[in-house]
């Protein structure tokens, strides 16, 4: 029977939305729960309407408790339910770092494989969004830092469909990472679409004179820097690493060793940033074909700053075509 | 016109919670003559009981006498704590899960798991030695208290599935000073999730006496997260066997949770790498040596006239037989091929884990001819 399809025009957040409620529908143990998840439909709306249709068994409220939100999903995914966890704010997930760390990503190895855990822990991040403190920040490298989990981000509405139903499909435990100030971007999906691997970069604009690695908000920067860079004659390739733990390097190297050039950037602090990773490993594996030092553009190394000056720290277009001209000189 | 003068709706309260089973036990958590007729417990079970817990405390002294040859890394003795995982782990139905804490040694032997492989973890051979679902038996989680939640979690989704699966899950004392233990409790009282709290309160934390760990007494925080709970004599295998018993039909019939306190004493230290005389006097302990979980329940068997030496033997020398077996299992016990730690991070490994295993198992080869697999 041949599934049909439409092309709509929905922001990220639908199609966030979208997904969860194919998922729910399509498998009857997925889970969602979280913090005001229920009839608010999450603060970003995110859950919106799902309670209705699912049922209050399969979408519920949480009380305020991060850390036993992620303990529970992995309880729930012994007994063998695909928990969809909600952490309302980046910073906000931090109570639930030894549950996540120490636990979920350990439980596989701790049982000799006999419980693996499929569950998802969405998590808005990044900044933009004129937010007071804890609202803004980008704890991507302490996720893809730690072995057993799998940190992925979309930048786009038609990805973060297909991501996070992919996400939620696999058997291993996911960080959605969801760039909150790309909620409402908007872009037309042809649904349901095509599951996507989950551990697959993306070209998101071919070029041939430089390569810039972006993820999540930044991959709207890079394409915004690119149409400019066009306009002076320079060809920018961007990619879109959509996978942060495990990284996609057969497409990685495949752009640098065509554009020779690379600049990485990310809203998190450049100090031990993925940048710092992606960097090193292609100054060591593709030493002789890079003509100039990878850059990095990203948060110096300060708290997320007050929202009157977010935008002096987050990395603009700007500072990337600079970052681009550096990698020129050579 | 509105008439502003109204009072605001009266508070709605919560009911005051019921609490049959505590009405079985007297002050000092035994169970009165009522509750013994009520729990209604076998002499059969009254001697299974026994007898697991001399297997316990015998295969814990082995556990000891490894690590003190060298065999182990580490042991954490259950001295003191027979009564309370023996008769947790006995009451629960073969169909109920356990979330254990890294103690629950004897819990462990009642589900049947091979205390040998059991002691591969304390060995450094592997993080986890069995199939949770096997033995609907948990893992020993290190971090204190963080298994709490994952037992709450999992009863949600036997409440999920309409099971009449309950489930029981233990920690010590200090547990319940992290927030995760308070945060699980919550849950559980929330969803009426069908978990049984098990303390086992031997109140030290390591070093840390329950004088400085504990305000209050656990057993009433339970109120405070709106299930009832009772406070249990941690030596007495009987009214623990008893109350856990009760405790998970009141959870399986879609009662709630339900917490007990078992009021024990940590005879022996917090683990080998421990030196109690450091923060307490043998005068502290002596006390509580007398407080002896085996020694009660032969009391009482002897009391139901269900004791004969005969039985004593056999316990006895099952135990030691068991002890010899477990110390054959964890001599004989190799370890696994190196590149396993690689194998087992993820169920569905990404292609960049694999480069790195092959590349380590390369890098390995030559010095590694025999060993393990």
């Amino acid at each position: 029977m041949a599934t049909a399809t439409t092309t709509t025009t929905v922001t990220m957040g639908k199609a966030l939305n979208l997904a969860l409620h194919d998922s729910l529908r399509d498998d009857s143990r997925v889970l969602i729960f979280g913090e005001d998840v229920g009839k608010l439909g999450g603060v970003f709306r995110v859950t919106d309407g799902l309670q209705d249709e699912f049922g209050a068994e399969r979408v519920f409220n949480t009380p305020l408790a991060e850390a036993t939100i992620a303990g529970t999903a992995l309880g729930l995914a012994v007994k063998g339910f695909h928990p969809v966890a909600e952490m309302q704010f980046d910073a906000f997930s931090y109570p639930s770092f030894q549950q996540v760390t120490s636990n979920i990503a350990k439980y596989h190895t701790r049982t000799g494989g006999a419980c693996p855990m499929s569950l998802v822990i969405r998590i808005p991040y990044g900044g933009n969004i004129g937010a007071i403190e804890q609202h803004s920040e980008s704890p991507e490298t302490y996720y893809a830092h730690t072995a057993g989990l799998k940190v992925v981000t979309p930048s786009n509405p038609a990805d973060a469909y297909g991501l996070l139903r992919a996400a939620i499909a696999d058997p291993d435990p996911v960080i959605f990472l969801e760039p909150k100030a790309r909620y409402w971007m908007k872009q037309e999906v042809t649904l349901p679409a095509p599951p996507e691997s989950i551990a697959k970069a993306r070209i998101a604009r071919t070029g041939t004179d430089a390569t810039v690695i972006a993820y999540g908000p930044m991959v709207s920067v890079a394409l915004a820097a690119a149409e400019t860079a066009a306009s002076e004659g320079v060809a920018l390739e961007v990619l879109d690493l959509r996978s942060l733990s495990p990284i996609d390097w057969e497409t990685v190297y495949a752009s640098a060793r065509k554009t020779k050039r690379v600049v990485v950037t990310h809203e998190a602090p450049v100090f031990l940033g993925l940048g710092g990773e992606i960097a090193a490993r292609l100054m060591h594996d593709l030493f002789d074909t890079l003509v100039a030092p990878v850059e990095r553009v990203g948060a110096p190394t300060t708290p997320y700053p007050p929202s009157r000056y977010e935008k002096l720290f987050l990395p603009d277009a700007d500072r990337l075509l600079e970052a681009v001209d550096r990698t020129r000189e050579y | 016109m509105a008439d502003v003068t109204s009072a605001p709706p009266a508070r709605r309260d919560t009911p005051a919670l019921e609490n049959p089973i505590a009405a079985l036990l007297t002050p000092e958590g035994t169970l009165t003559a009522e509750g013994e007729r009520v729990a209604g417990v076998s002499d059969a079970t009254l001697r299974d009981l026994y007898r697991l817990m001399v297997i316990t405390r015998r295969l814990d002294q082995e556990g000891l006498n490894l690590q003190r040859q060298g065999e182990l890394g580490l042991w954490g003795p259950t001295l003191g704590h027979e009564a309370a995982q023996v008769g947790g782990a006995l009451a629960m139905r073969e169909t109920d899960w356990i979330f254990p804490y890294y103690r629950d040694f004897g819990m462990a032997i009642v589900r049947g798991i091979d205390p040998g492989q059991i002691l591969t973890v304390f060995k450094g051979l592997r993080h986890g030695a069995w199939d949770p679902h096997q033995y609907r038996f948990g893992p020993f989680v290190i971090p204190v208290g963080t298994q709490v939640p994952h037992a709450v979690g999992f009863a949600m989704g036997c409440k999920l599935d309409h099971e009449q699966t309950a489930v029981l899950t233990c920690f010590g004392e200090g547990a319940t000073s992290t927030g995760d233990w308070h945060e699980a409790m919550n849950f559980a009282g929330v969803f009426k999730a069908p978990v049984v709290f098990l303390c086992q309160n031997n109140q030290w934390a390591i070093s840390v006496p329950m004088s400085e760990q504990v305000a209050g007494r656990i057993v009433d925080r339970a109120a405070g997260y709106g299930l009832p709970g009772v406070r249990v004599d941690g030596a007495d295998a009987l009214a623990i066997y008893a109350v856990t018993q009760m405790a998970a039909d009141h959870a399986r019939r879609g009662d709630g949770p339900y917490l007990i306190e078992a009021f024990s004493y940590r005879l022996g230290p917090h683990t080998t790498s421990d030196d109690p005389t450091r923060y307490r006097t043998e005068a502290d302990v002596m006390p509580w040596r007398a407080h002896d979980p085996i020694a009660r329940a032969a009391d009482q068997l002897r009391k139901r006239g269900a004791w004969d030496d005969a039985f004593e033997r056999a316990c006895q020398s099952e135990a030691d037989e068991r002890a010899a077996r477990m110390r054959q299992t964890l001599i004989a016990a190799t370890p696994d091929h190196p590149s396993t730690v690689f194998d087992l991070v993820y169920a569905n490994p990404p292609q960049t884990l694999i480069a790195e295993r092959d590349a380590f198992v390369a890098e390995l080869a030559p010095e590694t001819p025999q060993e393990g697999r």
